[in-house]
């Protein structure tokens, strides 16, 4: 199997233990292990490298919630109680991210009072920090900005959002704060200051066209809202931008640590290469590939096929059904891993220096600090 | 002789809808099952619309044919001369359509299209997008054409369980924002066809922990919010075990030995860990496959296809899903 061979192995334990390395963000496709991940790397670097750590979370899973202590949503980090700490000096705090909470004290920080309570009313807004498709992106980025500028902790471990595609966490806060800075903003704003420039005029001419359609079809309220809420917005355009763009950078520097994580499964893999291109574009550091969920045979002596044919000798023998039942399963395990490692060579293939480590599929769902462990070494010691 | 005046549950597999609305949560198998179902449906000379909304091209990839237009195509044949069609709904071609019935946009929707007017206006309200791809879906399950129906059903690849009770929920998301007009009135049209019985919708999951979870609570959020609940539908499984027993490492030596293969401690000691593993997991899944039953649903289940979701995998899970078990 060269594919397995080529690649560097990814020694996550250097970059954990590294304190230059004070940022570590997990990204990857939809349901790939980047909360699992996130929170493992985290346990790990306070528990075997005595750091000061936090992990931010984003949507983890109830129960691995739970076991974290996550079970209020104030939106700070919180230690995490009865992990094994007392030899290495370590911390582990840990937040979930409230995505509209953020986007709140966002508005607060860059406006007062009064002005933040119109927003908070304004329907347009409400749709907005629930609902709009790359909040959720945008506010993660805020809070790692946050949390890197409190300057508290020794590592922060960002779990990034369930969206289908990974490029999105990268992608959508620019697109937020573009749409936020946008033309079509400008213009509902702006018909009145526009209007002398000639340039303009079939713009403002098919716009006034727009409203007009829209008051018909929505209600002029809507109109109403909607400038209430572009014009309440439009101070802090350049706030969202500049933070936005702070963040940017932050992930550019040599201290962060980009771990892409992927299941051995098509699209994992070929969203985890876009990813991989991508941050190479963007000079942000990729410091590895998990592999995550992986098949491994125990026997690899034994290969799918002599195993099928053996198991079917034994069913017309008979007397040794439970034997049969093994091999039949160990070959679809073997043909799966095959399968798997076929897919993962893709990545491989295209990136061959970057580091990558597989993580054993478990038996059980990972839901508590134990759990956690088990893929920390793993990831550490594969 | 199509539609109609065709009992809409030829075989009485419990597919009585005419607008099927298949979620689940990402990844566990929706545009598979929704392309299936489509393909079942059609089955015996009738016609189905397979629809999908969310710009992904998921149907496209699925049948591995050029991307989808806004326009209903001949996706493929199903068997005894049925017919599936397939649409990708655009939230911004729907309401330059929208408004063009009711206005006379011609230059000006495209002018206003090019400054992404109609992208901001869709996008800053979520709900709007949602109502105009919504009220497409109920355009085309309710189309006739003469006296007969267009389709006999339709099957639509929905948003995942996170945003599906939100996606279906349009007068509450409309309200917000629009308190009159043509598009509240839309949207009152589209809640009513998508409470009444000709609509379900079914979710999706796999015997993993998550899935379920989600399956659990969408299925308690679109009860509460009045839509239907059809089936669950179980992606992915295997057949039992017919021992499905822990087996003693005695035995497995024996049984190796007799099989005429390498029966050493290793041998042993390995396939002995994966027997044990691969029974922690059924009994997770059956423990999983309980919490389904609990919710006293019709329940289907699919089969894990070895080779992936070909054509001749498609065949096999519409089969699945209308052969009463
Ligand atoms: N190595 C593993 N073995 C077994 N189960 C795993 C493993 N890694 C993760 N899981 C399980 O897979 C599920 C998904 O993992 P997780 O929530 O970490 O993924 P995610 O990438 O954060 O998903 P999302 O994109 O939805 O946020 C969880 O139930 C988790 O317990
Ligand atoms: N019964 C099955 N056996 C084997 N593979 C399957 C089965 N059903 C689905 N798959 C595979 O699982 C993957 C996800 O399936 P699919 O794209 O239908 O899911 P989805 O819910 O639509 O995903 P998304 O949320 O990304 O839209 C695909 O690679 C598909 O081929
Ligand atoms: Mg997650
Ligand atoms: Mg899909």
């Amino acid at each position: 199997m060269p594919s397995e061979d080529a690649a560097p192995q990814l020694d996550v334990d250097q970059i954990l233990a590294d304190p230059g390395v004070r940022i570590i963000v997990c990204c990857g496709a939809g349901g790939v292990g980047k909360t699992t991940t996130a929170a493992a790397l985290a346990l790990r670097a306070a528990e075997q490298h005595g750091r000061r750590t936090v992990v931010l979370t984003i949507d983890p899973a109830r129960r691995l919630a739970q076991s974290l202590g996550l079970t209020e949503l104030d939106n700070t980090p919180r230690q995490v109680k009865g992990i094994d700490v007392e030899t290495s000096g370590g911390e582990l705090h840990a937040m979930m991210l409230d995505m509209k909470r953020t986007f709140d004290d966002v508005v607060l920080q860059h406006t007062d009072p009064a002005k933040a309570a119109e927003i908070f009313a304004n329907p347009f807004y409400q749709a907005m920090s629930s609902t709009f498709a790359g909040t959720q992106e945008y506010m993660a980025m805020e809070k790692l900005g946050q949390l890197h500028a409190r300057g508290e902790w020794d590592l922060i471990v960002v779990d990034t959002p369930p969206s289908r595609s990974a490029l999105d966490f990268l992608d959508a806060p620019a697109r937020l704060s573009r749409f936020l800075d946008g033309r079509m903003l400008r213009l509902l704003l702006a018909p009145a200051r526009s209007g002398g420039r000639s340039m303009f005029s079939l713009v403002t001419a098919s716009f006034g066209m727009f409203s007009k359609v829209v008051q018909k079809v929505l209600g002029a309220q809507l109109l109403t809202d909607l400038s209430g809420f572009v014009a309440a917005l439009d101070s802090m355009f350049g706030g969202f931008r500049q933070r936005a763009e702070q963040t940017y950078r932050i992930l550019q520097a040599r201290e962060t640590a980009f771990v892409l994580v992927a299941a051995p499964e098509p699209d994992a893999v070929r969203e985890a290469a876009y990813f991989a291109g991508r941050l190479r574009e963007e000079k942000m550091p990729l410091a590895g590939l998990v592999l995550n969920r992986v098949h491994r045979p125990a026997v690899p002596e034994l290969d799918a096929e002599q195993s099928r044919v053996a198991a079917e000798r034994l069913a017309e023998l008979g007397g040794h059904e439970a034997t049969a039942e093994v091999l039949r399963a160990h070959a679809a395990l073997a043909r799966q891993a095959v399968r798997e490692q076929q897919v993962a060579a893709r990545f491989t293939e295209a990136f061959p220096a970057v580091p990558s480590v597989s993580v054993t599929a478990q038996p059980a769902d990972v839901h508590d600090v134990d759990g956690l462990r088990t893929i920390g070494a793993a990831i550490s010691r594969p | 002789m199509r539609a109609a005046e065709r009992p809409s549950d030829p075989a009485g597999t419990g597919w009585s809808a005419r607008l099927h609305v298949v979620t689940g949560k990402g990844g566990t198998g929706k545009t598979s099952v929704a392309a299936a179902l489509a393909l079942a449906l059609a089955a015996g000379g009738r016609r189905t619309l397979l629809v999908e909304v969310e710009g992904r091209q998921g149907i496209a990839q699925l049948f591995g044919i050029d991307p989808l237009p806004y326009e209903e195509r001949h996706l493929a044949d199903a068997p005894d001369g049925g017919e599936v069609r397939a649409l990708a709904v655009d939230a911004e071609e729907a309401l330059l359509e929208y408004l063009d019935m009711f206005y006379k946009l011609g230059a000006a929707g495209r002018a206003l299209r090019k400054l992404g007017a109609i992208d901001f206006a869709t996008t800053i309200a979520p709900g709007l997008r949602d109502v105009l791809l919504t009220g497409k879906v109920k355009e085309a399950t309710t189309r006739t054409s003469g006296q007969r129906r267009v389709y006999d059903a339709v099957v639509l690849d929905a948003p995942p369980t996170g945003r599906i009770g939100r996606f279906l929920n349009v007068t509450a998301e409309t309200a917000r924002l629009a308190k009159v007009g043509p598009i509240k009135t839309q949207s009152e049209g589209v809640a009513a066809l998508l409470r009444s019985p000709i609509t379900a919708v079914h979710v999706v999951t796999l015997l993993e922990e998550m899935p379920v979870q989600e399956t659990v609570d969408a299925i308690a959020d679109l009860t509460a919010l009045g839509f239907g609940v059809g089936k669950v539908i179980v992606n992915g499984t295997r057949p039992p075990l017919p021992a499905g027993r822990p087996v003693s490492a005695a035995e497995l030596r024996r049984g190796l030995v007799a099989a005429g293969l390498p029966a050493d401690r290793e041998t042993v000691a390995g396939l002995h860990d994966e027997a044990r593993d691969q029974l922690i997991r059924r009994e997770l899944e059956d423990s999983l496959r309980a919490d389904l039953v609990e919710l006293g649903l019709p329940m289907t289940e699919l089969p894990l296809l070895p080779d992936g979701v070909d054509r001749a995998g498609l065949a096999t899970l519409a089969q699945a899903l209308v052969s009463a078990d």
